[in-house]
């Protein structure tokens, strides 16, 4: 895996804020002014901020998407006013790449889910680096189904690659876990909130993504296969992946055009882990928000729409027809 | 050299589009076919039972007596995201559709089964490798609605390597559409099988393809949510070769039946009996 084109990037800042530092301390510590000079270099900070981070390609935001310092789903989580985990599928084990449990959101018990990535080599071997197994999805259907049940809200954030393609999954119906698990959302009686925060890949994703309200972080991604994974089916060679992020529109400003995100919450200039306490807030305000509407909203009303906000998504033409397939031909 | 290895050999050789056409080679034993002859076998090798992937008119000839009405047939794509690469979209789909005769992955519509109504959706692989976009999201959503408005059962014979890359976003969404459809159909106490062919991945079997009430598959079908050469990307060593085929799922309690081809039909009449005599109507507590 070739390095982080962020990460790259934000070791000249770091540079710059080190230095800034330094003088900072020298100073408080030492008989000559160095005003001038910090503040100098603070408007290079800062421009070179803006020209670092002011527009990003959409292969940079798939990039800032997989920051390893980025606020994961247990960022989120741990904010709200209370939350007790819930543990297992129980059929087969507990998958640590979802967290889902009771929480209180606003006052108000909801029922979060999240895919869960690791931020050091250890915690992300545990977590299979957010890549959910089938048992995971199936602790997803379940808690989604007793939260229908009760009356729960539920809020769910995505952040994973995709769901894990190992020889464990599929020999444990990977296939029929994430379909079981869209099913089980689509017939949800209680609102559902999501909110992609990273990178939001393909099924594995959208097994948590069918929701009545869908919220993006600025610089999240959300897409049909990972660019790699996108470069590797079409074009037989995986490192074309910055060109299958150009193509894919995989950024929170297409998926609103197209209707198919509902919110974009904004980032500070460099990304959300610059200030992940502010984004943090403001991502559970808005899901705060989009619960209370929706929660007024009786489970026939809420079905109904979440079928038809469904059912509209697509982009294709009707055309009258002559000469195209015959049966028997 | 025999007469009809000569001609084979000439045919292979020279042979324009349409000669080549009538012969091909069974990629399992390699035995030469004579098309017809594999026509008439429908679709499969006399010789080892190789499935081949099949034609959907040729599915819908095989399955159903009598007319087919279609569902959605005007409903054709369009290019959401502009998509270009060595080719531009409608390009690639204009190549699909003089190719594979169809005007898209799949072909949905009412007919009868042996005196049982049915509502019926067959995906083709030659299509764009029989990838989910929002056509064949759309006609799989208008099939179930207009099976649920009948309440008939509805049959669905997948052939898919997922969803379609060049639809992006939009493509992915067609799982959340079918599956919305799916679950209402489900819902009224209608009967959903599928039939799993070669092959069914990824956003098509991670949807309609696992929410049936029976799922059948034909024999040796390639069956899996993430693809071969990506698991063995992925954990660097080569899979046995019986790893995701139907019989394999079978095994692991992941599909009802494997049915060989020819038995395809009175298997799926024997399903449709059962449910026609579980009540006098769908929705009828039992």
């Amino acid at each position: 895996m070739n390095g982080n084109v962020i990460v790259e990037r934000e070791r000249g800042l770091l540079e710059v804020e080190r230095r800034i530092a330094d003088l900072r301390d020298a100073n408080v510590n030492q008989p000559v002014d160095f005003s001038a000079e910090i503040a100098a270099l603070e408007q290079k900070y800062e421009s070179l901020q803006r020209e670092l981070f002011g527009s990003l390609t959409p292969w940079e935001k798939v990039n800032m998407a997989r920051h390893p310092s980025r606020p994961t789903s247990l960022d989120f989580i741990s904010q709200f006013e209370r939350f007790d985990e819930l543990h297992g599928d129980r059929e087969f084990r507990d998958d640590p790449a979802i967290v889902a449990g009771f929480a209180l959101l606003r006052g108000r018990p909801v029922m979060a889910i999240g895919q869960q990535r690791g931020r050091d080599t250890k915690e992300n071997l545990r977590r299979n680096f957010g890549m959910v197994a089938p048992e995971g999805y199936r602790k997803v259907r379940r808690l989604a189904h007793t939260a229908s049940r009760l009356g729960l809200p539920i809020v769910t954030f995505i952040d994973t690659k995709g769901a894990d393609p190992g020889i464990t999954s599929e020999e444990h119906a990977q296939s029929e876990a994430i379909a079981m698990c869209l099913y089980e959302f689509t017939q949800a009686r209680v609102p559902i909130v999501a909110s992609i925060i990273g990178e939001g890949g393909s099924g594995g994703a959208l097994a948590l993504g069918i929701a009545d309200h869908v919220i993006m972080l600025e610089h999240a991604v959300y897409s049909v296969a990972s660019p790699e994974g996108c470069a590797a089916i079409l074009w037989g060679d995986a490192s074309k992946a910055e060109e299958a992020a150009s193509r894919l529109k995989l950024t929170s400003a297409d998926l609103q055009q197209f209707g198919i995100i509902d919110e974009i919450v904004a980032e500070p200039l460099g990304g959300a882990h610059r200030d992940a306490a502010t984004v943090v807030a403001n991502v559970l305000g808005a899901v705060s928000a989009a619960v209370d509407r929706f929660a007024r909203l009786s489970p026939q009303e809420l079905q109904e729409a979440r079928y038809r906000k469904y059912r509209r998504i697509g982009a294709w033409q009707k055309e009258r027809q002559g000469d195209t397939g015959t049966p028997g031909g | 050299m025999s007469i009809p290895d000569w001609l084979l050999r000439r045919r292979g050789k020279n042979a324009d589009g349409r000669d080549a056409a009538l012969w091909t080679k069974c990629p399992v034993c390699g035995e030469v076919l004579y098309r017809r002859d594999l026509s008439a076998n429908y679709d499969v090798c006399p010789k080892c039972g190789h499935h081949f992937r099949m034609n959907a008119y040729d599915r819908i000839n095989l399955l159903i007596d009598g007319d087919f009405t279609e569902i959605g047939n005007e409903i054709l794509p369009g290019d959401p995201l502009g998509w270009v690469d060595k080719k531009t979209y409608p390009v690639k789909l204009a190549g699909d559709r003089e190719k594979s005769g169809i005007s898209e992955g799949v072909v949905c519509g009412i007919g009868s089964i042996d005196g049982f109504q049915v509502a019926l959706g067959v995906m083709d692989f030659h299509f764009r490798g029989g990838t989910m976009g929002t056509v064949v999201g759309e006609r799989i959503a208008l099939l179930l609605e207009e099976a649920r408005k009948r309440k008939i059962p509805c049959i669905i014979v997948t052939a898919s390597g997922g969803a379609r890359m060049e639809e992006g976003m939009f493509a992915l969404m067609q799982m959340a559409k079918t599956t919305a459809a799916v679950a209402r159909f489900k819902g009224d106490g209608n009967f959903l099988a599928t039939v799993l062919t070669d092959p069914t991945t990824g956003g098509v079997s991670a949807s309609f393809a696992f929410e049936a009430d029976v799922i059948v598959a034909e024999p040796k079908a390639m069956i899996g949510f993430a693809g071969r050469r990506v698991i063995e990307q992925t954990i660097r060593q080569k899979l046995p070769d019986q790893f995701q085929t139907a019989e394999f799922l079978l095994e692991h309690g992941q599909i009802d039946m494997v049915v060989d081809r020819h038995d395809l039909k009175t298997t799926l009449v024997r399903l449709l009996q059962y449910v026609a005599g579980a009540s006098s109507g769908p929705g009828a507590s039992r």
